[in-house]
């Protein structure tokens, strides 16, 4: 009895139903999964909970009656004015112009020429690029200053230097490392699958920035698509592979060269627009690869930015470091 | 001459470069970048107050190469270059004055970030102050907003982190219904600059059409400022803000960042809605009342608090309920006031909190204000400037703070149904700041001038830690206030004459 049952476990269905009844895992001794001692690295796991309680630590609730009833005030008053907030808009919603209408405001003369000239104006077929990188480029600078300073933040609140002297934030260096040696690493299934994907995804991202002006896309986009091949890659190989080519040097260099290129490019363009001067920048052929004056080269840049503040935004949550 | 006229675009384009720049030098470079940049800004805002003040109008300058409806464009006036000025000096003042403790809270490394922060804090506060274009100003409250959380945490202990969620909580939910009102506006007018939005409105008006969607935008509008600048029952996060940030971040966070939601608001309400629309919405009796309440409530706060930047920091709320007082009236003496108290309050505040900072310096570290005292035989120059700081506060004669209490006072005297409310609460508010900062004054000065609280040799280094800097940029925010309270004349024309170029 005992040896047809061994026999089951090791056909081909009884596997099966293991692995259905969630008893054995087909990647076992496959996959690398380094589990910390003590010895390894010494580390305290109340060092771990202690940053979670850092509320409770600067606010003792328990201990503070009035606190704690005004904490409860606070929820009851947060959802009345939730409601009320949701009721005003709705009630709001119906007098609103009707959705999609032709003689509705916003089908002015301002959306007439962004479609009517657009394309003889700025030199881009695709509209929207041609409208946030030439007629609103100064906003659009504004946008990528917005993700270069989220990032400046994030490294504020989670950089950790090599060279760190301090006691305390050697010890928060250490904590954050704890973290990372739970995770996987040299997962095959995710290997075998970014090899396919990453340079597709870094292709297609580059064809994306590049054809900004010619079809839906552009810098935002593209770049974003950039940075999930970057942060799929990392996944995959681990950080001594990426730093081959990808360190925080390489971060400062891309970032403050676009960003430099950016506010120059805009500089002249908006200087000579409100000068009313000559501009020299060529617009081409609209529809050719090499048109639109300065809408290529911007896009390039806010794809560099968006690619680099993507991948440093995912470095900097899981290792506090490039 | 006519070159001048670039200098606007020049400021906020320098600032967002030195930003960029600033992020690829070390701490020292970037602080000397930084201080570079706010002087050159200082410098071109003077010359465009004096192009505007002899071109005698607002003038217009394209960011492009599109006019009005299709394309970004920046406006100046009176007004606007002069607050341009007026904020460059503050904020080289709080930099000057902050930066040697800047050193020591910033951890090591990302000192240049910190400056990072500042140089696009000015390029946004600029950008909100000559904006012609509702989605530019949202834009740049969005680098507003991330800059000042950045500059509270940098500071990386409990009280900064919890500080800066609160902040960005309340921070993201005013952004939030400030870009709801602009939506709706959009919809409704199918405008985002100033100007055209500004004769749609006024064509929904008079034809009645879209009434109540454009109420709503008021209200968000309003509400979502008020949340941002910290008007009462919004102010939750000023305390933890203000009182545990470095000097430099809450003097700016105090003097500057909450006064140019402000300055936005009152573009707003002038140049797109009207001001007229504004009045007749009464949602400025609503902005009235909160202002009325956060004048009394926040001056009690402040009496109840012991540690001495707390206290300061709860002033504030008071000082952002005089301002929307001062809207709230609806009339162009209540504005005048408004825009004249929140330069005092700019002066007054950073004044208080780097002086303030210049006390705890020799007390021991200790921040109750029982522990501060004698303070101010130790530390003359901090102990002056605080002094001053307090008084003009407390609406001391030749000081600002007098003349803002006196437009205020003068202004309700137009509103008959305003005018007892606001002259009460003006009395009973002044009385208040009294109790808190003459305590605190007395306190500085009290026992004898030997007397300390800690051995000899630690004050001496504390001393010698207070550096030059710190003590020019308290002498200078003291006159600065002083002249703000002696030719009071000149400024109160120039924000009258500057409002009318709103309109």
């Amino acid at each position: 009895m005992s040896r047809i049952r061994d026999n089951y476990k090791s056909s081909p269905a009884g596997r099966f139903e293991a692995w259905y009844k969630d008893g054995y895992d087909p990647m076992d001794d496959r996959m690398d999964i380094h589990i910390p001692t003590q010895t390894e690295e010494d580390y305290d796991p109340a060092d771990v909970i202690a940053e979670l309680d850092l509320e409770d630590t600067v606010y003792d609730r328990t201990a503070n009656r009035a606190l704690r009833i005004s904490g409860y005030i606070y929820k009851i008053l947060s959802i009345v004015l939730c409601v009320v907030m949701i009721g005003v808009l709705i009630w709001m919603v119906q007098y609103l112009p009707a959705f999609g209408q032709p003689d509705n405001p916003v089908n002015n003369e301002v959306s007439a020429r962004y479609i009517g000239s657009g394309v003889q104006e700025t030199g881009a077929i695709n509209f929207v690029t041609g409208m946030i990188l030439d007629y609103r480029a100064f906003d659009t600078f504004g946008e990528s200053c917005v993700l270069f300073i989220a990032t400046i933040c994030v490294q504020i609140l989670l950089r950790y230097d090599e060279g760190e002297k301090d006691p305390e934030n050697v010890r928060r260096r250490h904590q954050a490392a704890t973290d990372r040696l739970f995770e996987p690493k040299n997962d095959i299934i995710l290997q075998k699958v970014s090899v396919v994907l990453v340079p597709l995804l870094f292709i297609f991202g580059i064809y994306i920035i590049l054809n900004g002006h010619l079809s839906p896309g552009g810098g935002f986009s593209g770049g974003a698509v950039i940075g999930a091949g970057l942060i799929l890659y990392l996944c995959s190989y681990g950080y001594s592979k990426t730093e081959r080519f990808f360190t925080i040097r390489t971060f400062r260099i891309i970032s403050l060269a676009a960003l430099i290129t950016y506010c120059l490019a805009k500089s002249y363009s908006f200087y000579t627009g409100a000068n009313h001067l000559e501009s020299h920048i060529p617009l081409g052929t609209p529809g050719a690869i090499l048109s639109s004056g300065l809408i290529l080269v911007l896009n390039i840049c806010v794809g560099s930015v968006v690619a680099c503040t993507m991948y440093a935004f995912y470095t900097l949550f899981r290792k506090g470091d490039f | 001459m006519d070159f001048l006229r670039n200098l606007p675009f020049f400021c906020i384009m320098l600032a967002m470069f030195t930003g960029i720049v600033s992020s690829a030098v070390s701490g020292r470079a970037a602080r000397r970048l930084t201080l570079a940049m706010v002087t050159a800004v200082l410098v071109m805002s003077a010359l465009t107050l004096v192009y505007a003040e002899q071109a005698g109008e607002s003038t217009t300058y394209l960011m492009g190469h599109f006019p009005a409806p299709w394309g970004n464009e920046i406006r100046f006036g009176t007004l606007e270059a002069f607050l341009a000025l007026y904020f460059a000096i503050i904020m080289l003042l709080s930099v000057l004055g902050g930066w040697s403790h800047a050193v020591i809270d910033i951890e090591a490394g990302k000192e240049n970030l910190f400056y990072v922060l500042i140089d696009l804090m000015m390029s946004s506060l600029l950008a909100m102050i000559y904006t012609n274009d509702l989605f530019t100003g949202y834009v740049f409250v969005e680098i507003n907003t991330i800059a000042a959380c950045g500059m509270i945490m940098i500071r990386q202990n409990g009280h900064g982190i919890v500080a800066a969620i609160r902040y960005m909580v309340m921070s993201l939910i005013g952004s939030g219904l400030f870009l709801i009102g602009i939506s709706l506006l959009y919809d409704v007018t199918g405008h985002l600059l100033m100007v055209p939005a500004h004769s749609a409105v006024e064509q929904i008006v008079a034809d009645g059409t879209y009434i109540v969607p454009l109420l709503v935008i008021i209200v968000l509008i309003s509400v979502g400022m008020a949340i941002k600048s910290g008007l009462y029952p919004f102010h939750s996060w000023i305390p933890e803000t203000y009182g545990y940030a470095t000097p430099t971040a809450s003097a700016i966070l105090s003097s500057l960042v909450s006064k140019g939601y402000i300055i936005l608001l009152i573009k707003i309400f002038y140049r797109v809605i009207g001001f007229d629309t504004v009045i007749s919405s009464h949602v400025l009796n609503a902005l009235f009342a909160f202002g009325v309440i956060a004048m009394i409530m926040g001056s009690v706060h402040a009496i109840l608090q012991t540690d001495c930047r707390r206290m300061i920091a709860y002033s504030s709320v008071a000082q952002i309920g005089y301002i929307y007082m001062g809207i709230g009236l609806g009339t162009k003496a209540g504005m005048v006031a408004a825009v004249f108290h929140l330069l005092t309050h700019a002066a007054t505040k950073s004044l208080l909190f780097i002086s303030a900072v210049g006390l705890y310096e020799v007390s021991d570290g200790r921040t109750d204000y029982l522990g501060l005292r004698n303070a101010g035989f130790r530390n003359r120059v901090a102990g002056l400037a605080f002094s001053v700081g307090a008084l003009s506060m407390v609406g001391f004669p030749m000081l600002s703070g007098f003349i803002s209490k006196y437009l205020f006072a003068t202004a309700a005297l137009e509103k008959p149904h305003k005018m007892l409310i606001t002259l009460a609460a003006l009395i009973i508010s002044t009385v208040l700041n009294a109790i808190y900062f003459l305590r605190q004054v007395v306190t500085i000065y009290s026992g004898r001038p030997g007397e300390a609280v800690s051995t000899g040799r630690f004050i001496k280094e504390a001393i010698a830690e207070s550096t030059f800097s710190e003590r020019f940029a308290s002498i200078a925010l003291v006159l600065l206030n002083l002249f703000l309270g002696l030719f009071s004349e000149v400024v109160i024309n120039l924000i009258s004459r500057g409002l009318d170029l709103f309109a």
